[in-house]
């Protein structure tokens, strides 16, 4: 049997936020492992903390406790802008609401996080035009994201989050704004960066169609883990 | 190149608002820049000031006179190279309101003594040959349609009657900052005519024109006149001719300084529009910076799009405004002339326009890159849908 390698690890992590004079937890005592091309879906109702634990994997937030390893890495040691230099070369976004930026064409979108890296003009343009290829928007490069529908932003999108190479791929709700069809196309779009580019993935969902492309379902509810579902067994 | 097209870009997201702010901005610039025109030309007798030229008058008061005898004694302490004088006429031309400068000079003397006014040669010499000859300015010639020939009539305030005088020449300025709006005649024609209407206001002037022989000795040539006339019915007061107009200027201390203070004023209501647009500015995208830092961008690049795109609104307008001051600069000197012989906008005036425009677009947008970079991503993610 196949020794799969953790590429994710969170051990004891908890949460809370202060609202008012109130503590309200939100993650406790969280232990789990994520491996290397794993595509692992986060259900649970709403405040349930899956997309603080997201944020938390992701290095947007901060854990009250515990420790969180990607690739072997600390990222809970980490001061803000070496927790943004890390994010710039290890992780890649997918919001529900695709959060384009409105000024910038397509192509200029996915190019936006290659400005953090050393690369060349000529390589950026490469290295955009493969990652529109890759979610078939070649045709679509001069376009602004008010000229696009939400599945043609949400696969824009995508190609933002893939255009680094990064470490692991987080989606946040990415069909929570689409229509079926859309949907579909887009978990079909992030299965096939799984299983043909090994990606791993993280992603938090409500929709249990969308969760089925997930090899792994975890479920959270009132800050606590409360199953393992591997797709396999299932 | 994308950077900029980034700030450029998002400069012009909200086109009404950003239009506003910058047409504020341009009519601040161009409120200071006047402003600081007007306080310039105050000061524009000061820089254009002869260095070895210096002015002796009653150690009373400017308005008490001094006896003409002293002129050959002046003429004789060391260090002065010629004299001449003036005295301040204050006739009124038609109307009280057509105010300009006139005084009653010893032609030869005075013309030599100011040699920044270039009269020609021929018309020179006709003053000389007509005792109720004068020379004009070419504004001030050119703002009452004078010719050559022309007989001007001035009613005599401090002396009285009407005062008759033939226009026989007309001076240009050989420098930029040459005040072209004075009117200079005769004393020899008034103080005769004093004798016969006036007796006992003649052989006075107003102050003594000295020029010395070097800058480097006019005080200890000043010295030398005031001590000669030491314990005299008339002490003298004798300074060099910077100090002269500084102690002008003085007398309107308080209007300058209430124009200095406007024109700050000015600055500081355009730094509140300003930061008021970037902060509106920066709460809109709040969502758009948590991307732009999930993406990876640090707190210097977040600053740094705020900080950019307050310097491009501020510095669009401060080159509107900045290309709006020298035409309406040029048509406010026409409207004024009798009160600003010269209104010329300086370079030092531009760079203030420029530095004014610097520090407000900088200091706008302090608070909303704060804001922008001290917002949790998290938080400002939640902005957003």
């Amino acid at each position: 049997m196949e020794q799969k390698t953790a590429i994710v690890e969170i051990q004891h992590v908890s949460k809370s936020y202060r609202r008012g004079s109130q503590i309200v937890p939100v993650l406790n005592d969280i232990t789990f492992d994520i491996n290397e091309g794993e595509f692992l879906a986060l259900m649970g109702p709403s405040g349930s903390g899956k997309s603080t634990l997201l944020n938390l994997i992701a290095g947007i937030d901060k854990v009250d406790s515990g420790n969180i390893f990607v690739g072997g890495i600390d990222i809970t040691g980490l001061a803000e802008t070496e927790l943004a230099n890390w994010r710039a070369n290890h992780v890649g976004f997918v919001f529900q609401f695709y959060n384009l930026i409105p000024v910038l064409t397509a192509f200029e979108n996915v190019e936006l996080p290659l400005l953090l890296t050393g690369l060349t003009r000529k390589e950026r343009r490469e290295h955009v035009e493969t990652a529109l290829m890759a979610v078939n928007l070649s045709h679509r490069l001069t376009h602004y994201p008010a000229q696009l529908s939400g599945g043609e932003q949400q696969r824009v999108a995508i190609a933002r989050a893939i255009v680094t190479d990064p470490t692991i791929l987080v989606a946040d709700e990415p069909t929570g704004d689409l229509d079926r069809k859309s949907a579909e196309e887009i978990m079909g779009l992030m299965d096939g960066l799984n299983r043909e580019l090994g990606k791993t993935i993280i992603m938090v969902t409500h929709d249990p169609r969308a969760a089925q492309k997930a090899h792994v379902m975890r479920h959270l509810d009132k800050g606590i883990l409360n199953d393992v579902r591997s797709q396999d067994s299932v | 190149m994308y950077v900029l097209k980034i700030l450029f870009k998002n400069a012009l997201r909200h086109k009404l608002r950003t239009t506003l702010t910058v047409v504020g901005i341009t009519i601040a610039v161009l409120a200071f820049g006047l402003l600081r025109t007007v306080i310039t030309t105050w000061y524009m007798g000061v820089e254009a000031s002869a260095a070895n030229r210096l002015w002796t008058r009653n150690s009373v008061s400017l308005i008490f006179p001094l006896p003409i005898a002293y002129k050959e004694k002046i003429r004789q302490v060391e260090g002065v190279r010629s004299v001449s004088h003036a005295t301040w006429f204050g006739g009124i031309y038609i109307d009280e309101k057509n105010f300009f400068a006139q005084f009653a000079v010893e032609p030869k003397t005075y013309m030599e003594a100011f040699s920044e006014y270039n009269t020609p040669p021929e018309q020179k010499a006709a003053l000389l040959r007509d005792r109720k000859g004068a020379v004009a300015g070419r504004k001030l010639a050119q703002r009452y349609g004078w010719k050559l020939g022309d007989t001007i009539i001035l009613k005599g305030t401090i002396y009285p009657g009407n005062w008759e005088f033939v226009l026989r020449g007309i001076y240009e300025g050989t420098r930029k900052d040459a005040d072209e709006t004075v009117f200079f005649f005769h004393w020899d024609y008034l103080n005769e005519t004093l004798k016969k209407t006036a007796p006992g206001m003649e052989d006075q002037v107003g102050s003594f024109i000295v020029i010395a022989k070097s800058p480097d000795i006019v005080a200890d040539v000043a010295q030398r006149i005031d001590n000669l006339f030491k314990n005299s019915l008339a002490e003298t007061l004798t300074e060099t001719e910077k100090a002269f107009i500084l102690g002008f200027i003085s007398m309107s201390d308080a209007i300058i300084t209430a124009i200095e203070l406007v024109s700050f004023v000015v600055i500081a209501i355009i730094l509140a529009v300003v930061a008021n647009t970037m902060a509106m500015t920066a709460r809109e995208r709040i969502g758009e910076y948590a991307i732009l830092k999930t993406l990876g961008f640090g707190w210097f690049k977040i600053a740094g799009l705020i900080f950019g795109e307050s310097m491009i609104i501020t510095m669009m307008g401060c080159a509107l405004g900045i290309g709006l001051t020298f035409p309406i600069a040029d048509a406010f000197g026409e409207a004024m002339g009798q009160y600003f012989p010269a209104f010329n906008v300086t370079l030092e005036t531009i760079y203030m326009d420029i530095a004014a425009s610097i520090v407000v677009g900088l200091l706008a947008a302090i608070i909303p890159s704060w804001h922008a970079i001290t917002t949790p991503v998290a938080d400002g993610l939640r902005k957003i849908g």
